[in-house]
This record gives C-alpha cells, sequence and structure tokens, in this order.
C-alpha cells in the first residue's frame, strides 16, 4: 500500500491555490499504482480551519488530516515540521508532496532531513515505478533537465513547481471517490519552545498576485526607460487579469522592487502566457521562463533573443505597440 | 560572534553547459566557474556584521574537489578569516541531505583528528545553488544541528540581546520573524550589494589558515555517495520550443494579430 501524503498550504484560512495542483498530481500518481494498492490523503494545519477542511474533501483525498491550535495560526517551520513528521512516521506514507511556494521551499527540505529520506524539488512531472519516484526537473540556472529517481521507497517528499500540474477537480456528488473524511490529529503536545516567533507579514501595497503563481505576466525591460514607463504595462496587466514583472535591469536600476524580477536570480515562473516587453533575453531572463506555456516578446531590435523562445514577436515599438494593444482590448 | 558561510562552487551561468552522460552529467571542458551567485550576498553579509560588531570570525566553508580551493581563495580575499575544504564531490547525483550531512559532521568536528568543532552563532547559505537548483542543502543542515533557520532572506539585523529579525520573501510580500541565535538563514538577492575583492585582499588570503578534510573522513560512503536516496537517470538539453511568428509592420495590424493569438491560441480572455 502506497500512501500519498498531501500538505496544503494556508494563510488566513484561505488555500493556496497551487495546494490543488499537489493534490492533482497526488491523484496522479494513485492512478498509476491502481488505487487498490494506493492511498490519498492530505493535512491541513493551521487555527481555526474547520470550514476549510470542509471546502477541500471533494477533490480525490480519503482523509484530510486536520492540525487546528491556536499556536498553528501563523507558519512555523519548526512547529509545521514536527506536525508533518509525526503523522508520516505514525502512517509510514512513502510520499509526501508540497507545492513549491515560498512556505514548501522552506518547510520540505527540513521535512525531508527530519525523516532522513530522498527530496525531489521543484519537479515539473512526477512518475512512479516500484515505489519509487521519478521526477523531471530543471536544472544549471533552468538550461538543462534532469530525470531523477528516489532509491529509496520511504518517506519521499517532493515539491512541484507552481503552475506545472493540472489542479485537482472537485469530484461531484455521487460520484467516486466519495467526499474525504476530516481527521482531527492530536495536537497536544506540540513544542512549548517554537524559536522562531512570527512578527509581521507586509504586504507590497497594490500586487494582486505573485508573479510566481500568475496565470498571466506581462514584464518589462531596459526598453521601458524609466519606472513612469511602467503606468502602460500595469494597465494592459489589468486589462488581461494578470499581473507586472520585471528583468534584473530594471530591478537593479530601481525601477520596480525586487520581488516582481524574473530570472535565474529573481523568480522561475511558470504562466499560461508571459508578455516581454523592451526585455532582449538574456540567459539569465529565459531560465525564468522556459516553462511559460505561451511568450509573446515586444521589442524594438529583431535580432534580440527573446524571439527564439517566442511563439508570437512583435517587431516594433513598445510604447506604440502597448496603447494599441490596450485601446485595442478596451474597444 | 562567529559566523560560519557554506559556499559552493558552480559554473559561470553566462555558460550553457552541454549534457553528459556520466557523473557529473555535463560536459566541464571550457567551462569557467564562479562562487554560486547567492552565496555570494551570504558571504556579503557575514562580513558586514563582522564589521559592525568589530569581533568575531567568519569561516567559509566547502564541499568540493580540489578545483574549488579556487571558491574559497576568492571568500577569503574578500575578507573571510579561515576555510575548510571538504574534498568531495557535488555532482547532481549527490544529494543534497548527504551535501548537509557532510557540512554538519566537518562543522561539528567529527570524524577528523587534529581539529575541534567549528563554533559558529550564525550560518549563512545562499538560497540554491544555481547549478542543482535544489534550494535545500541549507534548511537541512540546519535540522541536522538541530537549530532554528528561514529560507531566502532579505534583510537580517542583530540586537543586543543577540536576537535576530530577518525578512523573508513570501508570495506577495515579506514574513517578519525574529529568532534567537543560533541560527541558520538562506540568502536572496536583495539583502546586499556584495563587494570586489582588493588586491591586498588576495594577497592577504594566501596566509590564511585553510584546512582540508576529505569527504571519506566525514562519513561513511553509504551516507552521502552518489545515488545515496536520489540517483540522475539522464541530463538533457530542454525541449526546444517551437519556432514562433515573428511580425513586422504597423503596431495596428501587429495588434489585431496579437489579440487573436491570445483568444485563439492562449485562450485566457
Amino acid at each position: 500500500m502506497v500512501e500519498v501524503l498531501v500538505f496544503l498550504e494556508q494563510r488566513g484560512g484561505r488555500l493556496k491555490g497551487s495546494s490543488l495542483e499537489a493534490l492533482g498530481a497526488g491523484r496522479q500518481l494513485l492512478e498509476k499504482v491502481g488505487t487498490g494498492s494506493g492511498r490519498l490523503n492530505a493535512i491541513l494545519i493551521g487555527d481555526n480551519i474547520k470550514d476549510l477542511a470542509e471546502t477541500v474533501r471533494c477533490y480525490g483525498a480519503q482523509k484530510i488530516l486536520l492540525a487546528d491550535h491556536p499556536a498553528l495560526e501563523r507558519y512555523n517551520n519548526g512547529l509545521y515540521t514536527y506536525i508533518l513528521a509525526q503523522e508520516v512516521q505514525k502512517s509510514g506514507a512513502a510520499i509526501i508532496l508540497l507545492s513549491a511556494t515560498a512556505m514548501g521551499r522552506d518547510l520540505a527540505p527540513r521535512l525531508a532531513a527530519r525523516l532522513g529520506g530522498p527530496l525531489l524539488t521543484e519537479c515539473t512531472s512526477l512518475d512512479i515505478s516500484d515505489g519509487l519516484l521519478e521526477a523531471t526537473r530543471l536544472v544549471y540556472a533552468g538550461r538543462l533537465s534532469a530525470r531523477v529517481k528516489s532509491t529509496v521507497p520511504r518517506f519521499q517528499v517532493a515539491t512541484l513547481r507552481p503552475n506545472a500540474f493540472p489542479p485537482a477537480q472537485a469530484v461531484g456528488a455521487g460520484f467516486k471517490p466519495a467526499p474525504a473524511k476530516v481527521e482531527m490529529l492530536d495536537v497536544s503536545t506540540l513544542p512549548t519552545d517554537p524559536l522562531i516567533v512570527f512578527r509581521d507579514i507586509i504586504y507590497t501595497k497594490g500586487v494582486k498576485a505573485d508573479i510566481s503563481e500568475a496565470r498571466i505576466v506581462v514584464a518589462g525591460g531596459r526598453g521601458m526607460r524609466g519606472a513612469e514607463n511602467f503606468r502602460i504595462l500595469e494597465e494592459l496587466a489589468e486589462l488581461l487579469g494578470g499581473v507586472v514583472g520585471a528583468s534584473r535591469a530594471v530591478v537593479d536600476a530601481g525601477w520596480r522592487p525586487q520581488e516582481i524580477q524574473v530570472g535565474l536570480t529573481g523568480k522561475t515562473i511558470s504562466p499560461e502566457l508571459y508578455i516581454a516587453c523592451g526585455i532582449s533575453g538574456s540567459a539569465q531572463h529565459l531560465a525564468g521562463i522556459v516553462t511559460a506555456r505561451h511568450i509573446v516578446a515586444i521589442n524594438k531590435d529583431p535580432e534580440a533573443p527573446i524571439f527564439r523562445v517566442a511563439d508570437l514577436g512583435l517587431v516594433g515599438d513598445l510604447f506604440e505597440v502597448v496603447p494599441a494593444l490596450i485601446s485595442r482590448l478596451k474597444g | 560572534m562567529n559566523i560560519i558561510v557554506c559556499i559552493k562552487q558552480v559554473p559561470s551561468t553566462e555558460a550553457a553547459p552541454r549534457p553528459s552522460p556520466r557523473p557529473p552529467f555535463i560536459d566541464t571542458t571550457g567551462l569557467s566557474w564562479v562562487i554560486n551567485p547567492f552565496d555570494e550576498y551570504a558571504i556579503e553579509e557575514a562580513l558586514r556584521i563582522k564589521e559592525r560588531q568589530g569581533k568575531g570570525e567568519v569561516t567559509i566553508i566547502t564541499l568540493g574537489p580540489e578545483s574549488a580551493r579556487e571558491a574559497l581563495m576568492g571568500a577569503l580575499a574578500l575578507g573571510a578569516d579561515r576555510a575548510l575544504h571538504i574534498i568531495g564531490e557535488t555532482h547532481l547525483g549527490v544529494d543534497s541531505y548527504a551535501t548537509a550531512y557532510l557540512l554538519c559532521q566537518a562543522i561539528k568536528g567529527r570524524l577528523f583528528a587534529g581539529s575541534g568543532p567549528v563554533t559558529f552563532d550564525l550560518i549563512l547559505c545562499g538560497k540554491e545553488a544555481v547549478d542543482d537548483q535544489n534550494g535545500a542543502v541549507g534548511t537541512q543542515l540546519a535540522e541536522l544541528l538541530d537549530i532554528p533557520h528561514a529560507a531566502v532572506i532579505t534583510r537580517l539585523s542583530v540586537d543586543a540581546t543577540g536576537k535576530v529579525v530577518v525578512h523573508r520573501q513570501i508570495e506577495g510580500g515579506t514574513e517578519v520573524l525574529e529568532c534567537p541565535l543560533p541560527a541558520l538563514f538562506t540568502c536572496q538577492k536583495g539583502l546586499n550589494e556584495p563587494r570586489y575583492p582588493s588586491l591586498p585582499g588576495i594577497m592577504k588570503a594566501k596566509k590564511k589558515p585553510y584546512e582540508v578534510v576529505p569527504a571519506t573522513r566525514l562519513a561513511p560512503q553509504e551516507v552521502w555517495g552518489p545515488g545515496a536516496r536520489v540517483s540522475v537517470k539522464e541530463v538533457s538539453l530542454l525541449p526546444t520550443r517551437k519556432v514562433g511568428r515573428k511580425l513586422q509592420g504597423g503596431a495596428a495590424e501587429m495588434v489585431e494579430d496579437l489579440v487573436k493569438f491570445i483568444r485563439e491560441e492562449v485562450r485566457i480572455i
């Protein structure tokens, strides 16, 4: 019996969208091992999140394990590792899946080290044979792809790149599998000195979604010529329901904050649509968008390397093209 | 305050390595090697803390082949006080736990004669190495040493009582955490602006303590050897993207095409 445990991430009672992708990946693995020889459970950690647990019952897990305690209101890697490791050691889960979010990246390696098992990070595809996880992941600054396989069938921890796996769909009433049972975990023995103390979360003003999670990213480069010109990209992003990103040159010039930098020293992203405006496309920038589904480039220089990866390239002045696109979308 | 910085020597990101079927899984001919860019932020932060406090020692540790000496000498030239070089492989087949385990053994001074543990109040690492892109060794080292950690920090301050406040990057914002020492943090761009080595720095580096220990002295091969937990099946070039269309002409006509592309091929609006 192969047990897959999926960590469902929440902050303030709101489920992280990419957690459903981890659940979807878990279901795919279960289909490969055969539903008779596998089990899929999910775990939720937080405070006062019973309602949230109810809403995720219909996504194909057999059990929703719920660790609900005031001390768990905020993410704490010490307490979260403790709860996950305890549950995994008790149930003997063979595979633990987390989304490679800020939380997943902080938590998964610590959990894997406590369990002493294999860790596969930032996976873009997953497979299983003989109980061993096999994954594809990007290496060497996003330039090469590696197929890696776990060599130990127990306590295999994997993090999944957001937007790389289809999210689990809700199962309709009367269909199989039946809605999950919610099971409360015993959290009476939590460590009393968690060491790391939460102080605050400072949300960046005006940011609707993080570039790593957005389905549409409109990014600007050196060709934007100045911070004030980003207004047109914000307007375009707004019309498309996306967010604005930036190249390294833009961040280093101080036109835009580091948290929206796309590329090797910024964030690697996998949106449905990436629109690069005035970005020439250095190797380090391209490393951040190799897994984008569709790439559109707008650049004056027909020889810009960004055109080599663009599905659609527009050779022209972005200060003409972008406003024309905006008025076309408005019209 | 005594600070340990763990670094890794990696191929420069300017070059695109060619895949190879056997370890180290890339063709290393002609590659130039550098200190992992994120580790530079860790080194810089350690030096700044030491300079501010006017006391303490910065120890740089790496796991890598003989040639990784260049990276350690580079860190000493920037101003670090001493280096510890664990001689061993670091290619993709050596998993993050194995690396963290070796670093942990070296820090604790286990199994190699003539040297005690490395004392520390703080450990800094890069948020990930740009070659394996795992982002796990630092965090796993914290777990093995049983000290708290925070990953991907962009700000660090130490108060008079030795308590540390860090900012870590999360989706859409910043998480502010407080943590007692000893602790480990992994560093992200934005933390500081790394310095360049000076000529006197390079000269002084040659006289600084440099200790070498083979990985085989720190732990048995089963724990850290290739395939201990993860094996590499294949490293390959990325599938090439389908050659796209390139439009030239008036903005209005190109925009028509673009809108059609978004509606019919991307299909999200």
